[in-house]
């Protein structure tokens, strides 16, 4: 077996560690002769919006190159969904992009039955688009106040924070957790929707739309916030596409792609709401789509709950070999009660076959791509995560910007770095 | 603008590299094209740029282990499936224009895996390579930053390998630090 070479000696490893020689070819010659910076941002920078490190060639103020370095969150989710059946494994994916945990158990929830062929009925399509927009209104929620906060704009974030606390008291009340929900589940949803849910909800829906106006009055055109936003952190169409880019990040540079639109999962197809595109590609556009999302989540949510209320029906698949009996049936069908022994000891098996799938989450593409064994257990999960190929996109972004530019970039993108690193 | 009627990619991968196309597999509506590794990045530039196919966005590059036996001559697995060997490294494709989804495999051997980079056809396979060097220890010739990405740089080992032992690194407690440290010099400071 091949394995990397490991340093033999404290010298060694001093050596490797402190030498320039190891960032040859990475930063421009200029560093290496001493004529530029360079210079250490993160992993304890607050900007960095978790632990992101970032090594800046600087030239006076201005950025030549920078360096992204990252897995001081990494947590080895991917290895230890490995030895875990496939639905003892979704309580990690909560874990990884920490601010909207529903588009990660989407993600996985969605991939796991393209893998079985397993349907899940129209209500529990509908209450999964209910908790995915609000998951993108919490999500951008938090990258709202953050972002704020790191341009200087300090009240923006109480506002943003106290909205998001009505987001997770809800879904408390759904899933019994503010944040690790584990609600959305291979087949559909844990259970249905309390009652007291629905007055919840619609008081929300009927206060945030006034709420969002607030946050534009207080920065949309602020003079300050556009000086540092406009022109900020361009990038161009063709660039942002190579680099690979999704979500509000390749939509400030004006490319129509949404996979709610365009790889309708759970039932977007037949809901009505729009996706807000960019022009200049700069921090400003990201930020005004971020907005108008808000609105458009609106938009859907209202649809949404509308629909919770005249579709019934079951909340989860019915197949019993992937979903495991209500609570009712087990002290009235033996069937019922083998069914649930076997789920929560065994599992089910899948089939030796490798998908991928994606969704839309609140920062983008997020994929995952099973290779099931045959058995109980996946041979390999991993996921594509936005952040991570946001991060991967930063140098090409900060080149040539101001280093107090960087925050605003870094902020422009939304990244997590639980997402990232995963 | 008029848009070209899409066209089959597995038929059009045919037409042009022809003995290189090794396997072609249909499962849940997605498609698996594997091809030569040699072959992997005209493959790959043939797709984005060259094709009529507009495969313009790699979305993701994984890799799987068949480890222990799943693999090689004596793979006894479904007769239509293709695993000659241990490491297999998947591209998945996206068109915008067509809207659809292909995955091009290739596959690197267990001893010394090496694979040729795609980071000149696409850069955003730039870090999502890294990260298989790093977590699977397949190494992509003429990638420009041959870093490790996740794992520590004095890491030893792979840990996405199916041989990687889930856990069992130990954890240092004044009774067993002198222990460990003996096996870890460059651990110490």
């Amino acid at each position: 077996m091949a394995v990397a070479t490991a340093p033999q000696s404290i010298e060694e490893q001093r050596r490797w560690e402190g030498s320039l020689d190891q960032l040859r070819g990475l930063v421009s010659e200029r560093a290496i002769t001493g004529e530029t910076m360079l210079l250490n941002m993160g992993p304890h920078h607050p900007s960095t919006h978790g632990v992101l490190r970032l090594l800046l060639e600087l030239d006076g103020e201005q950025i030549v190159s920078c360096l992204p370095d990252i897995g001081f969150l990494h947590t080895g989710i991917e290895k230890s969904i490995e030895d875990k059946s496939y639905e003892k494994a979704l309580p990690l994916t909560d874990r990884m992009d920490y601010l909207s945990p529903m588009s990660n158990n989407m993600a996985y929830a969605a991939a796991v039955e393209k893998l079985l062929d397993l349907d899940v009925p129209e209500r529990g399509q509908v209450i999964r688009v209910v908790c995915l927009e609000l998951a993108r209104c919490a999500s951008h929620l938090v990258w709202l106040g953050t972002h704020a906060i790191d341009m200087g704009a300090m009240s923006v974030l109480l506002y943003a924070f106290r909205e998001r606390e009505r987001i997770l008291g809800m879904f408390e009340m759904l899933s019994g957790q503010r944040m690790m929900s584990s609600y959305i589940r291979p087949g559909g949803v844990w259970r249905d929707v309390p009652d007291d849910f629905l007055p919840t909800i619609k008081q929300f829906l009927n206060d945030f739309p006034a709420k969002v106006d607030d946050y534009e009055a207080l920065l949309t055109q602020n003079p300050i916030w556009k000086d540092r936003a406009q022109g900020v952190g361009v990038i161009e169409p063709d660039v942002a596409l190579a680099y690979g880019l999704t979500g509000p990040a390749l939509r400030g540079s004006g490319v129509n792609w949404d996979l709610r639109k365009a790889q309708p999962y759970s039932g977007y197809e037949t809901y009505d709401f729009n996706v807000p595109l960019g022009e200049h590609g700069d921090v400003y556009d990201r930020y005004l789509i971020r907005i108008h999302e808000f609105r458009e989540s609106m938009k859907i949510l209202n649809q949404a709950v509308a629909r919770l209320e005249t579709v019934k029906g079951p909340y989860r698949s019915e197949n019993r070999k992937y979903c495991p009996p209500l609570r009712s049936e087990l002290g009235q069908s033996m069937e019922a009660v083998i069914h649930h022994f076997k789920l929560w000891t065994y599992g089910y098996d899948a089939p030796d076959e490798e998908i991928y799938n994606a969704i839309e989450s609140p920062r983008g593409e997020i994929g995952c791509y099973i290779h099931g064994a045959g058995a109980n257990k996946p041979r390999r999960v991993h996921f594509k995560t936005p952040s991570f190929i946001h991060i991967s996109a930063l140098p090409v972004m900060a080149k040539g910007y101001l280093l107090a530019d960087m925050v605003a970039i870094i902020g422009s993108v939304d990244i997590v770095l639980g997402d990232c690193d995963r | 603008m008029e848009i070209p009627a899409a066209r089959n990619p597995v038929d059009v991968l045919r037409e042009s590299f022809g003995e290189a196309i090794l396997f072609v597999k249909e499962f849940r509506g997605e498609t698996t094209v594997v091809v030569e590794a040699a072959r992997s990045t005209d493959v790959l530039d043939f797709l984005r740029a060259g094709s009529g196919l507009v495969y313009n966005m790699l979305s993701d590059v994984s890799a799987v282990d068949y480890y222990p036996n799943d693999y090689g001559e004596l793979f006894a697995g479904d007769a239509g499936d293709y695993r000659p060997e241990r490491f297999a490294v998947s591209y998945h494709l996206l068109s915008m224009l067509y809207n659809r989804r292909l995955r091009v495999k290739v596959f690197a051997e267990e001893e010394d895996p090496r694979l040729p980079t795609a980071t000149v056809v696409f850069p955003s396979a730039n870090w999502l390579e890294r990260e298989i060097a790093d977590m699977m220890g397949i190494v992509f010739e003429g990638h420009p930053d041959q870093r490790r990405l996740l794992m520590p740089d004095n890491w030893y080992g792979h840990p996405h390998r199916r041989d990687y032992p889930l856990g069992k690194e130990t954890v240092a407690f004044s009774f067993n630090e002198a222990e460990i440290r003996k096996h870890k010099p460059f651990a110490t400071d």
